[in-house]
């Protein structure tokens, strides 16, 4: 399918090599993701992203990055980074229009644009003990894609739609996880 | 050795004794044992009869178009078993297959049998493939599989959640809603697929258009293929379609998949939006596929073309449901099946327990061959249609791979004694699921 013209900078021939392999060896399939935080002052905490394990082995990043969870000024705060449910917004669509560039390059369709906007509706009465029936998280989110490629409505629309068939963080929305917090 | 007496292993049967290959066929209960117990009630094949026919046996019967119950199935098998002469042991169940001396010692109830060569044609749904959740089911509601359910009357009155929406899933749906009961439908990754389309039959189109005989080797993610969800279809007397839309339309509630079930609660997936248009597309790109062959092939068509609606689902579908407080007494798993070789000693499973093979040729383990699970060669091949191409060609490999072991056609399968049998007990359990 991937013609020679087609170029998104992603190297799909790497990625289904690497299928076929960990399905051989599907323990080093396993991986395990990490982030530390350090809380600051006040809702201001960083989180640094460098360590992770995968292929078997101890695995790391070209170097550390580090985000910031803050919350805004209407929340009495000082707004010093993103609401940390802004960031998992952003998480989504990071994934997905890595998803996007992915199986586009593996259709042979080249991109010349991915924008993406998500919102999250969130009622706040949920997190602030206002109302026992509002859940904390997003009642509701959206993503709107606005792509332009060499491709149809309908190629598009299946690009879209793969990417989230495939998409982590897409999943670890819309299902539920166990998640379990403890103290050290 | 043949294991396993419906279609495939009888097709087998019928292409080795054209070869006038030594064999024996091992049936645990009679000839097309799980057509006749193992099936709901109100089960018919998916294919119209046309497409069912065996080898040297072309369906002849007064409704080509019409769909076999499950009983009509063991009964034209029944009738080819005889018309064959195939050489069917009924009331023998396998116990184990085990390497021996280059060959294989396959242990059953009654006694062991040595086999240069042995065909595992004992069916691609032996048991219900039931999803971790199924484990988190609360005392007090029913838990059945799509294997064990028999028919709506015979369940509790109460509401019913059913898990899937595969052919199955939906078939059971439509059904169960149409007793009356409430029922909710989580559905997963599914294919939808109109029962007929301009005028034919939807699988007149997959056979005409080449689909059925795309090959194993053809199709580029094989493993994945194996494991997509029978389409959403009902062979029915009406040729109704069956498919989320309709199920809504009886009532049915639709929800994502199912994701956990915790103190009673069900949580379903907020990604229902996107299953159900990959469907929607995926159909769309069907029938795109079928229009330009038949533009093509000037084929002789006589609907027009058309497009069928997006699938409509709720736009907040609902996410959790507590099941008693919503009334649900029973959840009935349609999530599909699994071969059973939890007999097999031979160590040829993968670390899933899937059985590896190159079209039904188990390659790491020579003269062992696997017949009637999806796609196992082409497309066709999930089908009792496909039995025929299969046997002849997985036939012809046996037939070369006994050439090669020396004692060919006679001799190739014989009893051994039964104090031999007697002697051999579970040490070589050891290599089971290796």
């Amino acid at each position: 399918m991937t013609t020679a013209t087609v170029n998104n900078g992603v190297n799909t021939e790497a990625l289904l090599g690497a299928r076929d392999a960990l399905r051989e060896a599907p323990a080093a399939a396993q991986f395990t993701w990490k982030a530390t935080s350090e809380w600051v002052d006040g809702t201001y905490s960083r989180q640094t992203i460098e360590h992770f394990q995968g292929l078997g082995a101890e695995q790391k990043h070209v170097k550390a990055f580090v985000l910031e969870g803050d919350h805004p000024e209407v929340f009495a705060s000082e707004d010093r980074g993103p609401t940390p449910v802004e960031t998992v917004l952003a998480a989504l669509a990071g994934c997905l229009t890595a998803g996007v560039a992915a199986v586009a390059q593996n259709r042979g369709i080249q991109l010349k644009s991915v924008k993406a906007t998500v919102e999250g509706d969130h009622d706040i009465l949920g997190i602030l003990g206002g109302d026992p029936e509002v859940r904390n998280g997003f009642n509701d989110v959206r993503v709107t894609f606005d792509i332009d490629a060499d491709a149809s409505k309908e190629e598009i629309a299946a690009l879209v739609a793969q990417s989230q068939k495939r998409s982590a963080v897409f999943d670890a929305l819309t299902n539920p996880t166990n998640v379990t917090v403890s103290v050290a | 050795m043949i294991i396993g007496a419906g279609h495939s292993g009888l097709a087998m049967s019928r292409r080795l004794t054209e070869r006038s290959i030594d064999h024996v066929v091992l049936e645990r209960g009679g000839v097309a044992n799980s057509w006749r117990a193992d099936r709901w009630h109100s089960l018919r094949l998916l294919t119209p009869n046309w497409q069912t026919s065996l080898p040297g046996q072309a369906y002849d019967g007064t409704d080509p178009d019409g769909y076999m119950t499950s009983h009509e199935v063991a009964d034209h098998l029944e009738t080819y078993a005889r018309g064959i002469e195939a050489p069917v042991h009924t009331g023998v169940t396998v116990t184990s297959v085990s390497p021996r001396d280059g060959g294989y010692r396959v242990s059953t109830d009654q006694g062991a049998w040595d086999a240069v060569s042995v065909v595992l044609a004992n069916g691609g749904s032996g048991v219900a493939n039931l999803p971790p959740v199924a484990e988190g089911v609360p005392a007090g509601i029913l838990s059945l599989s799509s294997k064990t359910y028999r028919s709506p009357d015979l369940l509790p009155s109460g509401g019913v959640l059913i898990v899937g929406a595969s052919a199955s899933g939906a078939q059971l749906a439509d059904e169960i809603a149409a007793s009356g009961r409430e029922v909710t439908v989580a559905a997963g990754e599914h294919v939808r697929l109109p029962r007929s389309y301009r005028g034919r039959d939807i699988f007149w189109w997959m056979d005409a258009a080449g689909i059925l005989d795309e090959r194993f080797d053809e199709i580029e993610d094989i493993i994945r293929a194996r494991h997509v969800p029978s389409p959403q279809l009902v062979g029915s007397a009406d040729g109704r379609t069956v498919d989320l839309g309709s199920l809504r339309d009886r009532g049915v509630r639709v929800t994502g998949r199912l994701g956990r079930i915790q103190d009673g609660v069900a949580q379903f997936s907020g990604g229902l939006a996107n299953t159900v248009r990959l469907a929607d597309l995926k159909l769309d790109r069907l029938l795109d596929r079928f229009d330009a062959w038949a533009q093509e092939s000037d084929a002789d068509v006589p609907g027009d073309v058309e497009r069928f609606a997006p699938t409509v689902v709720d736009p907040a579908p609902v996410l959790e449901l507590d099941l008693a407080a919503a009334g649900i007494e029973t959840i009935l798993w349609a999530t599909g099946y699994r071969p059973d070789y939890s007999w097999l000693e031979v160590p040829v499973l993968d670390y899933k327990g899937r059985l590896p093979h190159e079209g039904g040729v188990v390659t790491k383990s020579p003269g062992l061959y696997v017949m009637g699970t999806s796609l196992l060669r082409r497309r066709r091949s999930t089908y009792i249609g496909g039995s025929g191409q299969d046997s002849e060609e997985l036939a012809e490999h046996l037939e070369a791979h006994l050439a090669g072991s020396g004692p060919v056609r006679s001799g190739s399968v014989r009893k051994v004694a039964e104090v031999e049998f007697a002697g051999h007990d579970g040490a070589s359990d050891l290599l089971h699921g290796a």
